[in-house]
């Protein structure tokens, strides 16, 4: 199946980063760690495939 | 000599009747002994039985337990009783059901459709107490008995010491009237999860044991809850981190409370205490009466091997799994039709002991299947961390308003027969076009057909003969080899649309070799005796 992207990707990376924060903002770390849950979940669905998931995972634990 | 129960008996089917066998000078053999009368050591039994084996059952009380401990049969164990010749009574008795709901609060955010396909005989689920399940099943043997049927069942025989060497097995029984001895050639142990046979013997039993524990209250009420399971996480009620309400016959409902591995059970199982969190699930108007209750912890664990020389374990003996999914007596059942066609080889001649190494291949493979699909079910339910309980969390969250995080939630992944993919006894797949469902390994689907229904003709359960199935496809009127005489059945998928998504795919025509267990040997596009022949000895062990 597919590979996890791992050259460069995004145009716009202070945008994004920036969405993330913002999207933190005024959460306590309970309301925090689960937004993340869900924010990690939903991108799953998206990327669709186990391969590039395993890869995130795998790249994630360095 | 008094022998204690360990359990009460809801029916006593078998009483104690002191045996020829007790006043021999020396041990009496028999071909077959199995240990523990519940359901997988009675079906074990008349399968063999059926198929012209001397066997006796013993066990150590004199009937069925009470309880209704498992309750969920699912459709391939259903066909197994079929065989049997059984299946019918129980499915007139059982609840069918197919929808299940996930509740997470008081929102439902989930609901799921078995979906059984059309042209089954059997339904994908019946709710049934198990000791109905068994008495079913025993008043068959009963009424076979009367017909000369030869199984013989032993109430209070308790096995006490086990041994063997190459030629048989030797048994200590332990009677009201004293001990007594017995051997065989083979002794199957179908005494549940705690198997004394497996500690005599000093196999291990290993695997996992989940932090929590359940109530089970089984209610007896009139109330109009739909025939669905229903489950919630976090249920309004309080009365527990989860619950789960599901129908049996007899207006008894099962519920089930998730109350965390620190309660205090002797509280928890006080009337007071049970009939308070019954009425804060169904309400305080609604009337009940209290039928079993029990408070159950669970493992998914399993033996290494499902068998040591001459000793078989079937059930839990060999494996146990926590109860989500309905995978316990469902698989035993299965391990028991895996079984006995191999064991009826082996005591024929056709087969050497070394067929007895895929009870374990196929068999474990199941038992890993099973024990997969329920620790899955049992961490989402019981997240074993705290991150694991967020992610559990924002599945339930995310899944009320999206439907994509809804394949996430597992409340229960419901019992299906495994197919045997890596097994030895399977040829190469040569049917192109064939039906993913019905490869080689595969439990074969059931399809209608004018006369009823296609696997009531398959496999006739009085032998251990192979079925050759063809479908539009030229084969001789009989087929013998390897010392085998196979059944020969030929069908036309003109006109059985169901026949030919099942068997033939965009094949035009298909020939399949079926073992005794209904499961696909071989498959190929035409009839080629020399490959079949090989197929069949290859089935049969001869290649290993």
């Amino acid at each position: 199946m597919g590979h996890l992207i791992t050259t460069r990707n995004v145009p716009n990376a202070d945008d994004i980063y920036e969405m993330l924060i913002d999207a933190h903002e005024g959460k306590t770390k309970e309301q925090s760690d689960a937004f993340n849950a869900r924010l990690i979940l939903t991108l799953f669905n998206h990327i669709g495939d186990s391969d590039v998931i395993k890869e995130a995972l795998k790249l994630a634990e360095a | 000599m008094t022998m204690q129960d360990r359990y009460p008996l809801a029916y006593k089917t078998y009483p104690y009747a002191k045996s020829a066998d007790q006043d021999q000078p020396h041990p009496v053999h028999h071909p077959v002994i199995v240990i523990g009368g519940g359901p997988i050591g009675t079906a074990l039994a008349l399968d063999l039985a059926l198929k012209g084996t001397k066997v006796l059952v013993l066990d150590d009380h004199e009937g069925i337990g009470m309880g209704s401990r498992a309750i969920c049969f699912a459709k391939r164990p259903l066909e197994i009783l079929d065989r049997l010749g059984c299946g019918e009574p129980v499915v007139e008795k059982g609840v069918i059901w197919n929808m299940g709901k996930v509740f997470h609060g008081e929102k439902q955010i989930y609901e799921f459709n078995l979906l059984p396909e059309d042209g089954h005989k059997f339904p994908a689920f019946i709710n049934l107490q198990q000791p109905y399940f068994e008495k079913f099943i025993l008043d068959h043997v009963n009424a076979l008995q009367a017909q000369g049927l030869p199984l013989e069942i032993r109430g209070k025989n308790r096995v006490d010491a086990v041994e063997q060497d190459a030629d048989k097995v030797t048994l200590t029984v332990m009677t009201p009237d004293g001990p007594y001895t017995l051997t065989a050639d083979w002794v199957v142990a179908c005494d549940g999860a705690s198997s004394p046979v497996r500690g005599m013997l000093g196999l291990g039993f290993k695997g996992e044991v989940f932090r929590d524990s359940f109530l089970i209250a089984d209610v007896r009420m009139k109330a109009d809850f739909p025939t669905e399971r229903w489950f919630w996480f976090d249920p309004p009620s309080k009365s527990g981190a989860s619950q789960l309400l599901h129908k049996q016959p007899d207006d008894v409902w099962r519920i089930d409370f998730q109350i965390g591995w620190d309660a205090d059970r002797k509280e928890e199982l006080k009337e007071e205490n049970i009939r308070k969190r019954v009425s804060d699930m169904i309400g305080p108007d609604v009337a009940f009466d209290l039928v079993w209750t029990s408070i159950y912890t669970f493992q998914c664990r399993r033996m290494t091997k499902f068998h040591d020389g001459r000793i078989l374990f079937a059930g839990d003996a060999a494996h146990q799994v926590s109860p989500f999914g309905a995978r316990g007596a469902n698989s035993g059942l299965q391990d028991t039709e895996n079984l006995a066609w191999k064991l009826q080889l082996i005591l024929d001649g056709n087969a050497t002991p070394a067929l007895l190494d895929t009870y374990d291949d196929e068999r474990i493979h199941g038992a890993k299947e099973n024990i997969l699909n329920s620790t899955r079910a049992t961490d989402f339910i019981t997240p074993k961390s705290e991150i694991s309980k967020i992610f559990r969390d924002a599945v339930l969250d995310l899944s009320e308003k999206n439907d994509f995080a809804r394949p996430f939630v597992n409340s229960g992944r419901l019992s299906v027969p495994c197919t045997y993919d890596d097994s030895p006894l399977n040829s190469v797949d040569a049917l192109p076009g064939g039906p993913a469902r019905s490869r080689p390994g595969s439990p074969c689907p059931d399809a209608p057909l004018d006369s009823g229904f296609l696997l009531g003709q398959l496999g006739a359960v009085h032998d251990a003969a192979f079925q050759i199935l063809a479908i539009d496809a030229d084969v001789p009127d009989s087929f013998s080899a390897q010392g085998i005489d196979c059944k020969v059945l030929r069908l036309t998928a003109q006109g059985n649309d169901a026949l030919r998504d099942r068997y033939l795919g965009t094949a035009p025509g298909a020939v399949y070799l079926i073992r005794p267990d209904q499961h696909v040997a071989a498959r190929w596009d035409s009839w080629d005796a020399v490959a079949v022949t090989t197929a069949l000895g290859r089935a049969m062990g001869k290649e290993l």
